[in-house]
């Protein structure tokens, strides 16, 4: 008999979490399809709540660094998000910042244009079919006859996981690439030698450039730029070139290009490659440099052409973002 | 008061509690469910260009991101002023019915199945996909993963990305279909028939087969009277991407029928201080409270509401389904809250044999993408049924189409009364003085929840599918009276 | 209030950092509220520095460069001015007012026009009063 068969390797002890998310980092993980069989070969997941019924008192329960590996997945966007991350970090080994969201706030960080006031008022009040006179709004606790009711706090920022707990690894994507997830997990049941922490995993170290199938010139230098309904795009030349922002130069590759295959220019879900901190920056300076015109009017009059800058340089990023979020 | 917290809900997409509140008897006082998360995604679309929105809403949600990429391309092809050109049309109808094949089959078997296959009051150990497969075998539970994979190829192939898809621009989508492709997505709807049909038999064996089950969907704790909505189109056949709304009552006759742009006459949203969801209700008849009945205003969106809202299904097996259904059921309009995945698999045979019809219409490899652009309208409503519900997307912006506002009624947000009533009654059905709760009381509780469950029921793909749920009754001071767990 | 504002401004080597020299070797008085950052060209500028100089707490951005023509690289000032148009766009999207992010061309010779410039910037600042990039970030107030 063999070592592995007398004393089989014990399985790991699994994690999977949702902060302020959409579940589709979760789906990414039943995206292995066949593979996911041989995930639950080697892991227990032993909390997952989209899966199974374990509560939070159970984790309250665990013993510290009880759980071998947490893909925390989802912003930290209010209180109850903010306590479960601090809860998770302290019963885990490692604990992975999983999809855009964690890792620098992902879409739900488009809140950070406002603040919590702004979006209650739109959300509760201002929306044309809503009916609330009196101005009620969401409470942490309101007193009912048969007792008192609990909410958590909505924050006024969205934060990435990092600004509340100690990050190990990152996976980013929106949802991370089911392939890359299998590599991951195999690398760490393997027991191989893990990258240091506080790196990004799950990806590779060049920009989506490098894997884009459309062709290149060295010609990048744009007159005016286009929304991607103003052209007939050819499907074969890169966006860029034919006038339309594709965050592509900024962005770390590893996801397979999908979006630009569907014909989409690429909006930067797997965050900035390495040596770049903010995404946005230096995208902006990517396509500051391209402007053909050296004459401040004809200068403003390109730059006119692109519309909404901070909502698209920093569409995955606002709040993991060096400014963070918009001044109040 | 003993108060009864279940945080956080499981099994489910999305986050949520409940707190049962029992007085001296011992009996359900009350019961609130409360939704303690939110985004905000009305307020930060704001100052976005238009036409990103298609790719900004998917997510709101990573399990039905298609329903919200559908509305939204049509509410921003609205804002344009155009319509797509019919190959594009017929592309995203085709892009939906897989994306709707895949997302039924995965509730289905994770989701009703462990409850009606194994049993609702059965040992909790194999009370999930493993019991089902143990019961019907391993080749069917291989196969619901093969099914639903392909489902999310072909997604991943016409929609750009397998979840949050990419492909709509305005009048149109971004990528035609080839004829090579065309044939391998006829040979893959043909398959997504006959596992429909399958499944439908399996529910008919299986439950209908039991007279208990039987007896449970008619009469278990769980029906509410309420009117029912859905789409329908204009021979008022369920359709999914397009069509008129249409309510019917809670005895099956025609409130209203309108177009997507009215919904505003129609549809109302209140706010509770102790849940960041907002409650929908009928304007017409004005707010009354958590109540059902021909005269509340709460209404339905769910597959049997809109079974119950349409005269039948637009394909034939799927009708025979329809009418099966409702014969065995006792006619129209059907209350019973687990009716409701006996439609859903009703749904799924519709959403099959429509695909197939979609992949072999000859329009669907055509050149033609994108209808030309003129003019900004400002202004754009798009409508369709997600999965969980009747979904509204509503964008207005300045004359050079960046958003000014955005208002969004989403699928299970229609159900948010429907839900708190359903557990407050299932609650006070289950929960009585004397009898103890144990774990059967436990998770009947959950199937009324689940029944109209969001999105998501992750138990498709074997994992130990045990439902640990640990239940504390509290005294006013807070000290435990009572614990049942469940391992 | 004695509130002090923070300038931190990027000179370019060849022009602009000369003409502060120049200010500075004419004896020249001007508000002490800058920290001059030197680099070989105006070109070399990029969003990230600027942003962080306001995300540690400056309450204004000076850039300056040589004037179009001049530039001892032949086209970097033209590169800065593109990349700074830009990031004044996304800037003002974020709300930090337009006055608090400035670009002027100083030459060698112009120590009189820095020192203006400098001053004139510090007086628009004390109107305005602090930069709130800092204390918009709630993350300072959370006990993280």
């Amino acid at each position: 008999m063999s070592a592995e068969q007398t004393n089989p390797k014990p399985k790991l002890k699994l994690a999977v979490y949702w902060g302020s998310a959409c579940g589709g980092c979760c789906v990414s993980v039943l995206d292995t399809h066949e593979k996911l069989l041989d995930i639950v070969a080697a892991a227990d997941p032993v909390f997952w709540p989209i899966a199974l019924d374990i509560k939070y008192k159970d984790v309250e329960a665990m013993p510290d660094q009880s759980i071998d590996l947490t893909l925390f997945n989802g912003a930290v966007r209010n209180s109850e998000n903010k306590h479960i991350a601090e809860l998770l970090r302290k019963k885990t080994k490692i604990l992975v910042a999983y999809g855009s969201c964690a890792y620098m706030g992902g879409i739900p960080g488009l809140a950070n244009f406002s603040g919590k006031s702004e979006v209650f008022e739109r959300a509760y009040v201002e929306t044309e079919s809503t009916k609330n006179p009196e101005r009620i709004f969401p409470v942490t606790e309101y007193p009912v006859k048969e007792g008192t009711l609990k909410l958590p706090e909505f924050f006024n920022d969205v934060l990435p996981l990092n600004k509340v707990v100690d990050v190990d690894y990152y996976i980013p994507g929106c949802p991370p690439q089911s392939e890359r997830l299998i590599e991951v997990f195999t690398a760490i049941v393997s027991g191989a030698q893990l990258p240091p922490p506080g790196s990004v995993v799950g990806a590779n170290d060049k920009t989506n450039c490098d894997e884009c199938k459309r062709t290149k010139s060295e010609n990048k230098t744009i007159d005016r730029f286009y929304r991607p309904w103003e052209i007939q795009d050819d499907k074969e030349t890169c966006f860029l070139e034919q006038g339309v922002i594709c965050m592509g130069p900024a962005t770390r590759g590893g996801c397979g290009v999908r979006c630009v295959e569907g014909n989409s220019p690429c909006r930067g879900c797997y965050g900035p490659p390495p040596g770049a901190s903010d995404p946005g920056a230096k995208m902006m300076s990517a396509i500051g440099t391209m402007i053909n015109a050296d004459k401040p009017e004809e200068i403003d009059e390109i730059i006119e052409t692109i519309v909404d800058p901070a909502g698209l340089f920093y569409r995955f990023s606002l709040p993991g973002s060096i400014l963070g979020r918009k001044v109040q | 008061m003993r108060t009864i917290t279940i945080d956080p809900i499981t099994r489910l997409e999305g986050h949520g509690k409940i707190d049962i509140f029992l007085n001296q008897d011992g009996e359900v006082e009350n019961a609130y469910f409360q939704v303690p998360e939110l985004r905000g995604f009305e307020k930060f679309c704001e100052g976005r260009p238009v036409e990103e929105l298609p790719s900004i809403v998917t997510k709101i949600c990573g399990v039905c991101p298609g329903c919200h990429h559908m509305a939204s391309g049509k509410a921003v092809d609205a804002v344009f002023g155009v319509e797509p050109t019919a190959t594009a049309k017929k592309i995203r109808e085709l892009f939906y019915m897989a994306h709707f094949v895949h997302s039924h089959i995965a509730h289905f078997y994770a989701l009703a199945a462990p409850d009606f296959v194994v049993g609702p009051t059965a040992d909790p150990a194999e009370r999930n996909i493993l019991g089902v497969i143990a019961k019907v075998g391993l080749e069917i539970g291989t196969e619901v993963i093969k099914q639903r994979r392909i489902a999310q190829e072909i997604q991943a192939l016409i929609g750009g990305h397998q979840t949050h898809v990419v492909m709509n621009i305005p009048g149109g989508v971004k990528k035609g279909i080839t004829p090579e492709q065309r044939d391998d997505i006829v040979k893959k709807a043909e398959g997504f028939v006959e596992f429909s049909k399958f499944s439908i038999q399996l529910f008919k064996d299986v439950v209908l087969g039991n007279k208990d089950y039987v007896d449970l969907i008619l009469n278990g704790p769980y029906s509410l009277v309420l009117h029912s909505m859905g789409l329908v189109d204009n021979n008022n056949l369920v359709n999914f991407y397009d069509g008129k709304v249409r309510v019917v009552d809670t005895k099956g006759n025609e409130l209203y029928k309108y177009s997507a742009g009215e919904y505003i006459d129609y549809v109302e949203e209140r706010v509770e201080p102790w849940s960041y969801l907002k409650f929908p209700y009928l304007k017409k008849i004005g707010w009354k409270g958590f109540i059902d009945g021909q005269d509340s205003s709460v209404y339905q969106a769910t597959p049997l509401s809109r079974l119950n809202a349409a005269d039948g299904m637009a394909t034939p097996i799927a009708q025979k389904e329809y009418e099966f259904m409702y014969e065995t059921l006792g006619g129209k309009p059907v209350h019973a809250t687990l009716a409701m995945h006996w439609a859903r698999l009703v749904e799924l045979i519709y959403s099959a044999e429509h695909c197939l019809e979609l992949a072999k219409d000859p329009d669907i490899i055509g050149k033609d993408l994108r209808t030309p652009l003129e003019k900004i309208v400002g202004e754009g409503v798009g409508v369709v049924e997600a999965q969980r519900g009747t979904l509204t997307h509503h964008y207005w912006t300045d004359d050079k189409g960046m958003v000014k506002k955005v208002n969004l009624i989403v699928g299970t947000t229609n159900n948010n009364a429907a839900i708190c009533m359903s557990i407050k009654k299932a609650a006070q059905g289950l929960i009585k003085k004397g009898v103890e709760v144990n774990e059967g009381t436990l998770n009947m509780i959950e199937m009324a929840f689940r029944a109209y469950d969001p999105c998501f029921s992750c138990a498709t793909h074997s994992l130990p599918g045990q439902m640990r749920m640990i239940l504390n009754v509290r005294d006013e001071e807070g000290n435990i009276l009572q614990s049942t767990k469940r391992e | 209030m004695d509130f002090r504002p923070k300038i931190v401004a990027f000179l370019c080597n060849w022009c602009a950092y000369t003409g502060a020299d120049l200010a500075g070797t004419s004896r020249l008085h001007y508000a002490p509220n800058i920290r001059i950052i030197r680099i070989m060209c105006s070109g070399r500028i990029e969003p990230t520095f600027i942003l962080k100089a306001f995300q540690q707490g400056a309450d204004g951005v000076l850039v300056c460069g040589c004037h179009p023509g001049d530039c001892h690289y032949q086209e970097g000032n033209y590169k800065c001015l593109r990349r700074f148009k830009l990031l004044q766009k996304f800037t003002q999207q974020m709300g930090i007012e337009k006055d608090r992010l400035r670009l002027e061309w100083i030459s060698a010779s112009e120590g009189k026009q820095f020192a203006e410039l400098v001053n004139d910037m510090t007086k628009t600042l004390l109107s305005m009063g602090p930069s709130k990039v800092k204390s918009s970030l709630e993350v300072e107030h959370l006990n993280v």
